[in-house]
Order: structure tokens, then C-alpha cells, then sequence
């Protein structure tokens, strides 16, 4: 039984403390997982990344990395920790360069900064060519290659990504979903939110779906993919969710 | 005609020094600091105070009118001003910051401290002008009918050499990376793990660093008054605004426009109106082009 | 007896100068949100102006002296502050929140410049004299007299508060708060935010020029050095102290800010020998500044607070 990395225990967060988003959630994720976090719109799937990652407030319950209780851990401790956060928008500093957004990402890391830049190459050979140009200038998807690989650059235990594909066109989604399957044999675990459930549970290897700020539905990829409930939850619906 | 090019640039060159800060605290604090000048008159009336202690008056190096014991009353008078300028944010402006005020409280503070920085300063220092030294300036002729003086060509290799080591260490080193990564996007930073308040540390350094060297070289070429700072405060501004707020290169391009507009008012014979015409410049700047010379359309 | 009413009067008659710009400063802050660096400017522009056209000929200036009735002074006053506040906004209120601060700024420096420089229309630093006190000479006692002024200006103040309530209570009024609380909200419910803002800055700005031209006619002679950016700065501390989003307040804040101050001047002079008595008058500021930064970080909201306004309109349960 692989240890857990990521224990998520009845927590209560929101930005304003009267008023929680996230009412009462628990999952963990244990090492060499893919888990996916799923739900409509206004579930608290990002908001369950942020208050993990310390942006917004925990007001009940715990959250555990490994051993360690980082319940409402300060923001920019997180990655030295291990935890690598990669947000769904603004994600790479558009004003530098993708080399500087890189050696950015090793802050903590900088005696293995030539070995990890290696690495991180050679999963995204892409973002050697373009190593001079500032982050704003490139595509979507290119984008998102720097944004992952520089929360790669700390070598995390962890990596969470709020919506991977989030505005690219399903080829694309499906190069990026294929990457992390590459980050996740490299030996990194990942839980990652998506609203693209039917690829996203295809890469993983367990999913929770969440709805108004509690978890309704968890189980392994294989069984989500065909149970009704999450279609219900989807689409409001008793239609058996088997379209993307 | 071409002699206001000369006053000019030595001008731009100490606005320009000031201005860095003033952009820095822009983009990283996110506060328009009105503070900025006393900055400058604190820099240069440390620098005072060390010179006196010294007591080596503040040499000579050829015809220029200063030297080493000036520069190294300078170099004190940067940790010595650093120091306060840590003080205060720690004092006040931090502790606005972690009750999220606005921007707009955070500009009234900087106001208040403006004013309790120019009356701190007629207390212990009164109110007279000060000189560091008594020189007779003598000007050497460049080409026909363009003067400058030793002096002002020295002012200006200083603040070359200040600019270089600046964009170095903005670009070169981790420190400035991070600081330009805060300036972007502070949220995104800390997800990098970047401590946003050693940032904000290195940032206030920075700026009160050069803005020591631009008031004691103002001392220097002028005289200390505790005004002298808060004079600066609207030709820096518009400095920044030219420039565009966003880009440090352009609060130096937009500096530079402002020394030459001033010195242009002067010679034309508006001398009582210049800071009047620099802000008409600016407020042109800012109907025709908001974002400035180099920075980008919001 | 006398002499305790007589100088009661004229604290009064300066509180009512600050009370009043204190109230535009209110319009423009309090309820809008605009950061006014430059209130000293607009209370210039309209001590000029009500000089110039109450003003007696001076033999050195070319434009002015037209030795008009004061009400025209008055008015004179607000329209040309109100002028200057229309460019002023109409340029920097579409930018961000600080660039109107570095604006006003920039325009009290500028005016203050004008008034050093501009000897044909402002005799410089010689100033205008001999401006001609509204309603004076009907008695002989100079309290009497000065107590007639205090009459006029708490007339006016009472005319500016009752109209400055009248606005925020009216739909005008609950707009520009909105527009306060979230400029996106109110924008895509088709409000005209520039439009609205530029009014309270204009309003505001003009109630400034009008606390001025009384100013001016009151001292019978301003110079350049009447128009300091300390006057800025006490209008500020007079409405944090006093409560900003309250119009109450504000002439509260006036009352408190300036007693402390006269009171405090009226020590130095007394007490202090001469030798320190400009080192004193730092410390003072020093002081003010103290106390800005205290009341700005444990109680932002002044003394009164910002009552929940009613409109007019609304119908109560």
C-alpha cells in the first residue's frame, strides 16, 4: 500500500470566513497517484487547491503532506515543502523570459538547478528553442509546458494543477494530459482539478467529484468513468456520463 | 542654445536616481510614495553629517570639486539612510500593509511621513541652507559656446556607473528576478516560493540607496535645504509617468525629458514656473499617452 | 471677557474656512473615493479669484482690481476652482486612483507657482491687500464686526451641509456610493462613472474655492505664503479624525483639528522662548503627522463613524 502524500480532512475554507465555499472535505492522494478532482462549476475545486496551497483561509480541519500538518501553511513556504502549485490562469510571469521563469521555479533548489533544468528539458524539449522569449509571447499550450515545468524545477514531491487543458483545443489537451502522465513516471505525484472529466479520469488513477463544497462521489478512474451519479451531478441529469 | 542640453542632462541624471525608487516602491509596493523626496533630503543631509564628523571636508579629485571623502560619507550615508528608510516601513507602512489597506491609505501615510520627514529635519537640523563645501565652479568649454563644469561631467559618470550596477543586478542576479517577478504578479511569486517580504526589504534598499546618492550630489551641486527632496517629488512623478510605470528604463528616458524640459523653461526665462511646466508636460503625457514612453497599454 | 469672545469669534471664523473644505474634501473622498492632494490649490484658485475681482486696482498688476460686490467674489471663486477641477478630472479621472493624487499634486505646486510668478495678474510674493470685508462697518467694535462674519460664513456652511445631505441622500447620491463600493458593478449597470466622479470633483473642488474667497476677504491681504501644502494635509487629518463619509463629521474633525492646533500655537507663543519657536512649530507638524499615522492604523473610520445613509427614496418596511 503506497504511503499517502496528501491527507485532506474535513476542511472548511472560504475566502471570507462567514462564508465557506468548501464544506467539509477529505481525500488523500497517495504516492505515484494521479487523483483528479471533479465537479461543475462553483464546486470549490480551485478553491480546494488554493486553501491547500495556503490563498485562502482554512477555518476547520486539517490538511497533511506526508507526516507534516500544513494547514494553513504561509503561501511561499509550500514549495520548499515539496508542494509545487501550478494555477490555472496567470501561471508564468509574462514579462520574463521562459529560461527566467525556469530558474524562478528553483529558488530553493539551486545546487541541483542544472541537473532539474536537464530533466524538466527533457520532458518539455520544446521550451529549450524557446528559451530566450519572454513567457507572454507564447501560445497557450507552450505556456502551460512553462508553467508545469517550472513547478518542476523545485523537484516536488507533490504537484497540484488547477485545469491542465483549460483553453486548448483537445489535441493540445491531450499532448498536455499526456505530459503529465511523463511527470507522474518520473516520480512525482499529482492531483490535478479538471473540467474535462472524461479525459482527465482517462490519465488518472482515482477521482473525487465535488459539488456546492462537499464531496459526493470518489472512487477509482475505471469506475467513475461509467457511474451515473456523476453524470446526475454533471449534468443534473440520470444520463450515464460517457461523452466528454 | 545647445547649453541647456548640458544643464539638462545633469539634472535628468539626479532625477533619474531618485525616480528608480519612486518606480520600484510603484511596481513592487504598489503605492504612489510621497515619501520619496524626503529620501532624498534625508540621504543628503546624512551625508552632511558625516562629512562634519569626518572632517576631511569632502576633497578634490583634480578639477572636480569632489572626492574620496565625500564618496565614502556617501557610501555610509546609504546604510544609514537604508536603515531608516527599513524603519519607517516597518513602523507604518508594513503594518498598513498586513490590514490590506488601500493604496490610497498607504499614499496618505506616505504623505504624512513627507511631512513629519521635512519638519523632523528643520528640528534637528534648522532650517538655514547648508553647503558641503565652499567651491567656485569653474567651466570648461567643450565645444563652441557649450559650457560645463567638471563637476556635473563627474555627476554624471556616477550615476552611469549607479545605473549599470542597477540593471545588473535587476537582471542578472536572483535577488532582481525575484523582484521583477513580485512586480508582475506578487501571488504567483509566492507560489515560486519567493519571500515577498525579503523583496520588499531589497526594494526599499535599493531605492533609498540611489536616492542618497542623488540628494547628496544635489547638495552637492545646489545646496541642502529641507526642502530640497520635496522639490523632487514632481519632477520625479512625472519622470515616472513619462516613462511609462511600469519600465525602469523608462523612468531614466522620461527622467531625461524632464531635466531637458526644465532646463529648457530656464533658459527661455520661465525659471519660477519649471516644476509649473513639468506638470503640464505630464498631465499632457498622461491625455495623449497614459502608458507612457516604454510601458504597456494597460 | 471681551478679549476671550473676541478671539472665540475669530477661531470660529478659521474653523469655518477648514470646515468648509473640509465638507468638499468629504464630497470628493468620503463619498467618491478621490484622493485630493492639491485642496490647497483649489483654495487658492478661489482666494485669487475673489481678490481680483473684489480687489482694489493695485498700480503694478494689468488684469484685476475690478472692486466688484462681494457675492461676485464668491462665485467667482467656485466657478474658477471648479474650472480648474473639470481639466484636472476630465484628464486623470479615466486613470488610476494615484494618478489623480500625483494630478492634484502637481496642480497645487503649479498654482502656488502662478501666484509666486504671475506679478501682472497676483503682485507675486507682495500679495493683494486691502480686500474689502463683506458686511463690516456696520458696527464699531471689532468683535461685533467679526461676529458678523462668523454669522455669514456659518450661514454658508449651514447652506453647503444641508445641500451636501440633500445629494447623498437623493439618487445621485446613492449612485456615487455605489460606484465607491464597486466602480465594475455600477459601470455594467449603465451608470456613467467618469461622469459622476468628475461632478462630486468639480463640487467638491468649488466648495474649496468658496472656503478660500472667504478666506481672503476675511484677512483683507493674501500672499503666496498663505497657500502651503500644510493646509492640504490639515483638511485630511481634520476629515480622518472627524469621520470621512460623514458630513457631520467633517465639521467636527474641523473644530477638534484646529482647536489643537490654535491651542497649540497659542502655547508655543506663550510658553517657548522666540530662540525655538520655529523648531517648535516643526514639532508640531510632527506631531499632526503622528497622530494621522495612529488614527490611520487603529481607527481609519474617525471619530464619527459613516452613518449608514437612507435615501430618500427608499420605502421602509
Amino acid at each position: 500500500m503506497p504511503d499517502t502524500v496528501l491527507a485532506v480532512t474535513d476542511v472548511v475554507a472560504g475566502y471570507n470566513p462567514s462564508l465557506p465555499i468548501l464544506r467539509g472535505i477529505s481525500l488523500d492522494v497517495r504516492e505515484g497517484e494521479i487523483v483528479t478532482v471533479l465537479g461543475p462549476n462553483g464546486a470549490g475545486k480551485s478553491t480546494l487547491i488554493k486553501a491547500i496551497a495556503g490563498l485562502v483561509g482554512i477555518t476547520e480541519g486539517t490538511v497533511r503532506f506526508g507526516a507534516r500538518d500544513i494547514t494553513g501553511l504561509e503561501t511561499h513556504t509550500l514549495i520548499r515543502a515539496g508542494v509545487a502549485y501550478v494555477p490555472q490562469t496567470e501561471n508564468v510571469f509574462a514579462r520574463l523570459s521562459v529560461e527566467e521563469n525556469l530558474a524562478l521555479g528553483s529558488l530553493h533548489n539551486s545546487d541541483a538547478y542544472d541537473a532539474q533544468r536537464r530533466r524538466v528539458l527533457d520532458l518539455f524539449p520544446d521550451l529549450e528553442r524557446l528559451g530566450h522569449l519572454a513567457a507572454g509571447k507564447l501560445s497557450g499550450g507552450q505556456r502551460q509546458m512553462v508553467a508545469v515545468g517550472r513547478a518542476l524545477m523545485a523537484a516536488p514531491t507533490l504537484l497540484m494543477v488547477d485545469e491542465p487543458s483549460a483553453g486548448l483545443s483537445p489535441k493540445l489537451a491531450q499532448v498536455v494530459f499526456s505530459q503529465l502522465v511523463q511527470v507522474r513516471d518520473s516520480g512525482v505525484t499529482i492531483l490535478m482539478v479538471e473540467q474535462n472529466a472524461r479525459a482527465a479520469l482517462q490519465i488518472s488513477d482515482r477521482g473525487y467529484v465535488l459539488a456546492e463544497g462537499q464531496e459526493k462521489v470518489h472512487g477509482d478512474a475505471a469506475s467513475l468513468l461509467t457511474n451515473p451519479e456523476v453524470g446526475e451531478l454533471y449534468l443534473g441529469s440520470k444520463a450515464r456520463y460517457v461523452r466528454a | 542654445m545647445i547649453q541647456f542640453v548640458a544643464d539638462g542632462i545633469v539634472n535628468a541624471a539626479l532625477i533619474a536616481l531618485g525616480a528608480i525608487g519612486l518606480s520600484m516602491t510603484y511596481n513592487i509596493l504598489r503605492f504612489a510614495n510621497f515619501a520619496q523626496g524626503e529620501i532624498l533630503t534625508t540621504g543628503a543631509y546624512m551625508t552632511l553629517f558625516l562629512v562634519t564628523v569626518m572632517g576631511a571636508g569632502i576633497g578634490s579629485m583634480g578639477p572636480i570639486a569632489f572626492g574620496w571623502p565625500l564618496l565614502i560619507s556617501i557610501a555610509f550615508a546609504i546604510g544609514a539612510t537604508s536603515l531608516v528608510v527599513l524603519a519607517v516601513d516597518w513602523l507604518l507602512f508594513r503594518q498598513l500593509r498586513d490590514k490590506t489597506a488601500s493604496r490610497i491609505t498607504l499614499i496618505m501615510a506616505a504623505f504624512g511621513v513627507s511631512l513629519m520627514g521635512r519638519n523632523l529635519t528643520t528640528l534637528i537640523a534648522g532650517g538655514e541652507p547648508y553647503y558641503y563645501d565652499f567651491y567656485i565652479p569653474k567651466s570648461v568649454e567643450i565645444f563652441t559656446g557649450v559650457k560645463v563644469r567638471p563637476d556635473d561631467l563627474a555627476i554624471l559618470a556616477i550615476a552611469v556607473i549607479a545605473f549599470v550596477i542597477l540593471f545588473a543586478f535587476v537582471n542578472r542576479t536572483s535577488m532582481g528576478r525575484q523582484m521583477r517577478a513580485v512586480a508582475e504578479n506578487p501571488t504567483l511569486a509566492r507560489i515560486n516560493g519567493i519571500d515577498v517580504r525579503a523583496v520588499i526589504r531589497w526594494t526599499w534598499i535599493i531605492g533609498a540607496s540611489l536616492a542618497t546618492v542623488a540628494g547628496a550630489l544635489l547638495g552637492h551641486n545646489t545646496q541642502l535645504r529641507p526642502e530640497m527632496g520635496f522639490d523632487m517629488l514632481l519632477p520625479m512623478f512625472a519622470a515616472l509617468i513619462l516613462g511609462g510605470a511600469t519600465n525602469l528604463y523608462g523612468t531614466i528616458l522620461g527622467a531625461v525629458v524632464i531635466g531637458l524640459t526644465e532646463a529648457l523653461a530656464v533658459a527661455v526665462g520661465l525659471s519660477g514656473y519649471r516644476a509649473a511646466v513639468t506638470f503640464m508636460v505630464m498631465i499632457s503625457f498622461l491625455v495623449v499617452r497614459p502608458h507612457g514612453l516604454l510601458g504597456e497599454k494597460e | 471677557m471681551e478679549g476671550i469672545l473676541s478671539f472665540l469669534i475669530f477661531f470660529l471664523i478659521f474653523t469655518s474656512f477648514y470646515s468648509l473644505s473640509s465638507l468638499g474634501l468629504n464630497l470628493q473622498w468620503g463619498f467618491t473615493g478621490l484622493f485630493n492632494v492639491g485642496i490647497v490649490g483649489f483654495f487658492a484658485i478661489g482666494a485669487y479669484t475673489s481678490a481680483i475681482i473684489t480687489g482694489p486696482a493695485y498700480p503694478d498688476t494689468l488684469i484685476g482690481g475690478l472692486d466688484l460686490w462681494f457675492p461676485l467674489g464668491f462665485i467667482g471663486a467656485m466657478i474658477t476652482a471648479g474650472i480648474a477641477a473639470f481639466i484636472i478630472g476630465f484628464v486623470t479621472l479615466r486613470l488610476r486612483e494615484d494618478f489623480l493624487a500625483i494630478s492634484t499634486f502637481g496642480i497645487a505646486v503649479s498654482i502656488q507657482l502662478v501666484t509666486l510668478n504671475f506679478e501682472a495678474l497676483t503682485r507675486g510674493p507682495n500679495g493683494m491687500y486691502s480686500l474689502p470685508r463683506p458686511l463690516s462697518g456696520f458696527f464699531e467694535s471689532r468683535t461685533l464686526d467679526n461676529l458678523l462674519y462668523l454669522i455669514l460664513c456659518v450661514a454658508i456652511i449651514v447652506v453647503v451641509y444641508w445641500a451636501f445631505e440633500r445629494m447623498v441622500r437623493s439618487p445621485w447620491g446613492r449612485v456615487l456610493r455605489s460606484i465607491r463600493e464597486d466602480e465594475v458593478a455600477a459601470a455594467a449597470l449603465g451608470k456613467n462613472v467618469f461622469a459622476m466622479r468628475l461632478q462630486s470633483f468639480v463640487v467638491g473642488s468649488s466648495v474649496m474655492g468658496l472656503a478660500g474667497a472667504l478666506y481672503a476677504n476675511f484677512q483683507g491681504f493674501i500672499s503666496p505664503a498663505d497657500f502651503l501644502p500644510i493646509f492640504t494635509f490639515q483638511v485630511f487629518v481634520m476629515l480622518i479624525v472627524g469621520g470621512s463619509g460623514n458630513n457631520l463629521g467633517a465639521l467636527l474633525g474641523g473644530l477638534v483639528v484646529w482647536g489643537i492646533w490654535s491651542g497649540s500655537d497659542q502655547l508655543i507663543a506663550s510658553v517657548l522662548p522666540p530662540t525655538i519657536q520655529t523648531q517648535a512649530a516643526a514639532a508640531r507638524i510632527v506631531f499632526i503627522g503622528l497622530v494621522l499615522a495612529l488614527m490611520l492604523l487603529y481607527r481609519p473610520s474617525g471619530i464619527l463613524r459613516e452613518r449608514r445613509i437612507v435615501s430618500s427614496e427608499a420605502r421602509l418596511p
